[in-house]
């Protein structure tokens, strides 16, 4: 529950963003839109943007909002209805054979061949490439042991867990070199050691000079990876920039997150919006807590937050409610989107 | 080799490549994974092909004719047309369940879309490898007619038209596959099948020559539509030509125009599936 309207009015501080200057941008998307046949809006509502070179480049919003769709168009499964879009010089449209070899995609599910080992996986997508065979069998050991899938080379992919068959297909993208590599929602459902294992990957390919495109609806994988970032909610990006300007942004915001023992006879809607009338008090958003531990709430105030704790328990108290819990913090990416459509990410 | 010498590596831009690479090498190599998979498992490939059309041939080649029930000869008008169902019913079934289950399922066949080359040549291939098997469940049927049936009609002055009609009718099968594998939704495919093959088998003049339909025209003018009636009939008047059937350049000419139709129709479903 939101009490605060949706303020697309902070849109303009952030401004969509260019690559780091002097450089052709590895993607360039202008105006791009997709409707899908007897959809009643657009799912990507003219999207324009630019990743440069090296750069790692993060889609955050949540699940619906236009990422995968407009991941799908750059990588030239999806036709765009309108707009442009290049991927490393090539018309992903007009040109979607060139691009094919210019771009690596890693899924959000698994598409690994089945009959194939894991090695062969790598092995034959080469193959496809044109890569030829003393050189794919060089590559393929190098990238088995950099992702730590060389003990068993000669095992099928169902035999693996989550995290490693994601490892096998970010290491199968990189078997043709790709100028740019798109990784979509790539730790969904990974265990956190996986999670980190991706995340240090990522930040290795970073330095090595790849370019990477990665969707998530995670604002810590976001700020993690990410040089830049696009929030995008109903097909439209709302900010881009880097996570610590997006952040920035939010300047002269803190944030109290409250949890409260509810009166059992009490309404979490209407303590939100008592909170909501406290003076200094931009936004307040009730949060998913775990089940059991009451209300949550997480309060934009401006200036300094713990000079809001004592109005706001005392506002607790009316209700006949208890507070059980404050923590006073900064805001993150979640705020910033929060901020911008008036919801949560999740 | 240091764990960061391999992202260096493929952090290079992209010369690795041979030079000359064109869409069509990626299709070959694509080619190249099915046979390796298939190779792999070639007895098992066998069994799966061979038994039926063994059993047909068993059954209403031999023992039907040793009881008496079907007439002397009757093996002669039998043998083409249970390699023309080989071919087919092989065929069909080596685009169609590979293609609903990498769709939906496995999801497989993407790292092929995304592979160096024109989405329709992913199909192409599809309909290329599922001909060859069916090519060599049509080719097989030889042997095991000889070894059932003692002797197989068989003139080698038509030898190579009798090969052009066995790739015709596999490419036919493969081509009705890719129309089920894209339009049918995987949850009902079994239906699907169930539907689709039995009137498939029974109406394509494998058991029978079309000519001998005539007091029964209704069926006549329903295994007309049927294609595979006319690589029944093409093979029948290939290897026993003695036996009434369809002029065999007819069959020729109408499987020909059934397979461009097939394939038109079967390609639209694909690229439906593959691009959005």
């Amino acid at each position: 529950m939101s009490t605060a309207p949706r303020q697309t009015g902070t849109v303009s501080p952030f401004g969509l963003g260019t690559g780091p200057s002097g450089r052709h941008p590895a993607v360039e998307v202008r105006d791009l839109v997709k409707r899908y046949p007897k959809a009643p809006v657009d799912s990507v509502a003219g999207v324009s943007f630019d990743v440069g070179r090296g750069e790692v480049f993060g889609f955050l919003g949540p699940n619906g909002a236009g990422k995968s769709t407009t991941i799908g168009i750059l990588t030239t499964r999806i036709r765009p209805t309108g707009g442009q879009a290049v991927v490393a010089g090539v018309d992903v449209v007009a040109d979607p054979v060139g691009a094919r070899r210019v771009l690596g995609v890693v899924p959000q599910q698994n598409n690994l061949d089945r009959s194939l080992s894991v090695r062969q996986n790598l092995l034959f997508h080469a193959s496809y490439h044109g890569i030829p065979r003393a050189r794919r069998n060089e590559l393929a050991d190098a990238l088995l042991e950099q992702f730590g899938l060389d003990d068993r080379p000669e095992g099928r992919p169902d035999d693996f867990s989550g995290g490693q068959i994601q490892r096998m297909m970010i290491a199968r993208a990189l078997m043709h070199a790709p100028s740019v590599l798109f990784l979509d929602e790539p730790s969904t459902g990974l265990d956190p050691a996986a999670r980190l294992f991706l995340w240090e990957k990522v930040a290795e390919l970073k330095a090595a000079g790849t370019t990477v495109v990665i969707t998530t609806h995670d604002m810590d994988e976001a700020a993690e990876l990410s040089d830049r970032v696009a929030i995008i909610d109903h097909g439209t990006v709302l900010a881009l920039d880097t996570p610590t300007n997006l952040v920035r942004g939010m300047s002269g915001e803190r944030t109290l997150d409250c949890t409260v023992e509810p009166d059992p006879d009490g309404d979490a809607g209407s303590l939100g919006m008592a909170l909501g009338g406290l003076a200094g008090v931009r936004m307040v958003d009730q949060l998913d807590g775990p089940t059991g531990s009451g209300w949550r709430f997480r309060i934009d105030v401006e200036g300094v937050a713990a000079a809001y704790v004592a109005p706001v328990a005392h506002l607790v108290d009316e209700a006949g409610a208890r507070l059980t819990d404050v923590r006073l913090g900064e805001p993150n990416l979640e705020d910033v989107f929060i901020h911008l459509t008036g919801r949560a990410l999740r | 080799m240091s764990p960061d010498s391999a992202v260096e590596e493929v952090g290079v831009p992209p010369g690795a490549r041979l030079p000359d690479w064109g869409p069509w090498r990626t299709g070959v190599a694509i080619l190249r994974r099915d046979l390796f998979v298939t190779g792999r498992e070639f007895p098992i490939f066998l069994a799966q092909v061979i038994l039926q059309p063994l059993f047909l041939l068993f059954v209403f080649g031999k023992v039907l004719t040793e009881l008496g029930y079907a007439r002397p000869g009757y093996q002669e008008v039998l043998f083409p047309g249970l390699v023309a169902l080989a071919a087919v019913l092989t065929g069909l079934q080596s685009t169609a369940l590979p293609l609903v289950i990498e769709f939906s399922y496995s999801n497989e066949i993407e790292d092929r879309l995304l592979a160096p080359l024109p989405v329709g040549a992913v199909a192409v291939e599809k309909v290329v490898f599922a001909a060859m098997r069916g090519f060599v469940a049509a080719a097989v049927m030889f042997p095991i007619g000889v070894w059932i049936l003692g002797s197989i009609p068989w003139q080698a002055s038509t030898g190579v038209a009798v090969v052009v009609m066995m790739v015709l009718g596999s490419m036919l099968g493969a081509a009705m596959g890719l129309i089920l594998g894209t339009y049918v939704p995987p949850h009902r495919i079994n239906v699907t099948f169930a539907l689709v093959l039995t009137p498939l088998i029974f109406t394509g003049c494998s058991q029978y020559p079309w000519p001998s339909l005539d007091h029964l025209r209704w069926f006549q003018v329903v295994s007309a539509l049927n294609p595979m009636t006319y690589v029944s009939e093409g093979l029948r008047g290939l290897m026993v030509p003695y036996v009434p059937h369809i002029a065999t350049w007819l069959c020729f000419v109408v499987g020909l125009a059934y397979l461009v139709v097939l394939m038109v129709i079967g390609m639209v479903g694909f690229k439906r599936r593959a691009l959005n």
